[in-house]
């Protein structure tokens, strides 16, 4: 029946009479906005793009004009940007240590782009870059060859030594061995499917239940519309949480590969 | 049996692992709930902790959403 509903519109879109339900995916559509061709590679700048380029915009002009003047007592704005770095500093130094804090500023831009593309998704009408998976899975397989490789320049083939977990019967190590390299290999597959099914899941209920506010018209539509309200609460706090946990899984797995201890 | 139908109800047997989601994130606020009201002053320590756990007992709930999703709209 719902199905029926979403094809309706569909059907009606391309009539252009009275359709059923809006369809909750084609928010995610990738528009082209400027088509360019390279090579016979299709790279031209769509709303995605946009998205990420407004969210860089954002964070530059933000944290540059907030420090501009440097007052040793922080004016508000300042204060903003002086506790954003202090909580991400904060977070590489408990989880990472004091060898980690050369990886700060790599961390730092982590996690204010995702928290970005994040907070822009929950603006009306815009684009939630995060709610693509390929755009997390590039984020999370450069951070897991990353920290792979940083593991091996610093630790040589004695990395291997941490899929062999200390205190281990010997009987058990064989499986245990296969049982961790797996784990280590899902890690970039969790990490970006965290934040994708988080990202999608919510903006997609978010577009369900604004149609049953439409649909059940002006005496039932203030139920879904209450709802909503606290709803989009929830998913601004969700959008602040997966950026601020795929920073600090970050952190963990860059103090798994510094420093080898389970 | 008709593909639409069985693709219906793959999808809805993969919705059920949304419940290992919720008896996890509520394991987890629960026992830190439990702790802080033991010991108030050590609950802020631990705020940190007790976000992260909420996103991995999430997550997995949410592989299993991905899945669903998959057969819906991939096959």
């Amino acid at each position: 029946m719902i199905a029926a509903a979403y094809a309706a519109e569909d059907a009606g879109h391309g009539g252009g009479s009275e359709g059923g339900l809006p369809n909750p995916m084609h928010q995610f559509e990738i528009k082209r906005l400027i088509p360019f061709e390279l090579f016979g590679v299709d790279v031209s700048f769509t709303n995605s793009a946009l998205f990420m380029v407004i969210a860089a915009s954002v964070i530059t002009l933000f944290t540059v004009y907030a420090m501009h003047s440097r007052a040793l007592v922080p004016s508000r704005l300042q204060s903003v940007a002086e506790i954003s770095y202090q909580f991400i500093a904060n977070m590489v130094r408990d989880n990472v240590g004091t060898a980690g804090m050369q990886y700060f500023p790599f961390i730092f831009t982590l996690f204010m782009f995702v928290l970005a593309l994040n907070m822009l998704g929950m603006v009306p009408y815009s684009f939630t870059v995060t709610s693509h998976i390929i755009v997390t899975f590039a984020l999370a397989a450069f951070i897991f060859l990353g920290v792979t490789l940083i593991g091996f320049i610093k630790h040589g083939w004695k990395f291997f030594k941490f899929f062999v977990p200390s205190g281990v019967p010997m009987v058990m190590l064989p499986l245990l061995v296969v049982i961790e390299v797996i784990s280590y290999l899902t890690r970039p597959l969790s990490l970006s499917v965290r934040l994708f099914a988080n990202m999608m899941a919510g903006h997609t209920m978010l577009k369900v239940f604004g149609a049953f506010v439409v649909a059940l018209g002006f005496f039932g539509g203030w139920a879904p519309l209450a709802f909503m309200v606290a709803f989009t609460g929830l998913e601004i706090l969700v959008a602040f949480l997966q950026a601020y946990v795929f920073a600090i899984l970050t952190c963990i797995y860059l103090n798994d590969a510094l420093h080898l201890h389970h | 049996m008709d593909p639409a139908a069985a693709k219906l109800i793959g999808a809805g047997l993969a919705s059920i692992a949304l419940v290992g989601a919720g008896i996890g994130i509520g394991t987890i606020f629960g026992n830190y709930l439990q702790g802080a009201l033991r010991n108030p002053s050590a609950a802020p320590s631990q705020f940190a902790n007790l976000l992260l756990g909420f996103a991995l007992a999430e997550a997995t709930g949410l592989f299993g959403l991905v899945v669903a999703l998959i057969i819906l709209f991939v096959f």
